[in-house]
């Protein structure tokens, strides 16, 4: 258990290095979706399965959902011009 | 400069991190700190009849705290609403979506929508609740939204039942100071067998209400940030 806590913890950590990095605006929103996602599997880990359901669907879904809908909002189709 | 912000910021995720998971590998001996979490959890099911402990702290030991939330939400829509409505409906300009994308988002939008309720409704069995169901909803709605051509908005149904949902919640609260308890979100109804779904009195009945308020203010906030008049993706009537 303790090997995958580590794993975890590293995977977040290399995705929120990752969004700093990333051009495509898109593609750093749904990598930030990762972050939420390996803390709701750290909550389970925790005992505290309510929060967990709750930080998988708002974190991971509607977070990203009204960063897509602000993307396409702004820049015309997904952004796919480079910053 | 704002990448520099940016890593700096991580370094002090990473910390926090791997404390909390030093504090996974060590447990501390804190038994005194956690005195009215053992008393809830020992006299929860005795007092309000739901299995899951965590609803019966959100809807009746802090249910004064869950009604000043969905004010909060119901509050964050309206601006929502407010800023940003105009448009009543929305083609796209480019039609480059796959026609599996769209058949398949349109599939999946029942199974959702059923997931949502059955987490609604099992919220005081297992965990879950109406916060999390109303989410799944929301979400589902926007999928369709997504990935659909052509699509007519109008909110005047969400809006009914969302007001219908919080008065009902209202309403549910101060019936209690009717009964001999004379407070605010008394369980005064029967609490029934324990473990199946119809029972722990009001905690289901709060519970659907939050979920149908949740639901119907995410779908039309998230549908009028879409179909506003504002930005560039959508082609107005």
């Amino acid at each position: 258990m303790i090997y995958m806590l580590f794993f975890l913890v590293i995977m977040m950590l290399a995705a929120g290095v990752g969004i700093i990095f990333i051009k495509n605006v898109l593609n750093a929103v749904i990598v930030s979706s990762v972050i939420s996602l390996g803390i709701s599997i750290i909550f389970v880990f925790l005992a505290a399965p309510d929060v967990a359901i709750t930080e998988a669907t708002i974190g991971s879904a509607l977070t990203t959902v009204i960063f897509i809908i602000a993307i396409s909002k702004t820049k015309g189709k997904y952004s796919e011009k480079k910053e | 400069m704002r990448k520099l912000i940016g890593l700096i910021l991580i370094f002090g995720f990473a910390f926090y991190m791997f404390t909390i998971v030093a504090a996974i590998v060590i447990p501390s001996d804190s038994s005194e700190k956690k005195s009215v979490g053992i008393d809830i959890l020992q006299n929860s099911v005795r007092q309000t009849g739901a299995a899951n402990a965590v609803t019966s702290i959100v809807v009746l030991y802090r249910g004064f705290d869950t009604l000043g939330e969905v004010t909060v939400l119901f509050l964050s829509a309206l601006g929502i609403a407010l800023l940003m409505k105009g448009g009543r409906s929305f083609k796209h300009k480019t039609e480059d979506e796959s026609f599996i994308l769209k058949t398949g988002s349109h599939l999946l939008f029942p199974f959702m929508f059923l997931f949502g309720i059955y987490i609604i409704a099992h919220g005081h069995l297992t965990p879950g609740g109406g916060f999390p169901g109303g989410v799944i909803i929301a979400t589902g709605f926007f999928i369709v939204l997504m990935t659909s051509d052509v699509f007519k908005f109008r909110d005047y149904f969400l809006t009914i039942i969302e007001g219908f949902a919080g008065l009902s919640f209202i309403v549910l609260g101060i019936v209690g100071l009717f009964t001999p308890e004379k407070s605010f979100l008394v369980n005064f109804m029967n609490k029934g067998v324990f473990n199946t779904v119809f029972s722990a009195g009001i905690i289901p009945l709060i519970y659907a209400a939050i979920g149908i308020k949740v639901s119907s203010e995410l779908s039309g906030a998230v549908g009028n940030l879409f179909v506003s008049k504002y930005g560039r993706r959508s082609e107005n009537e």
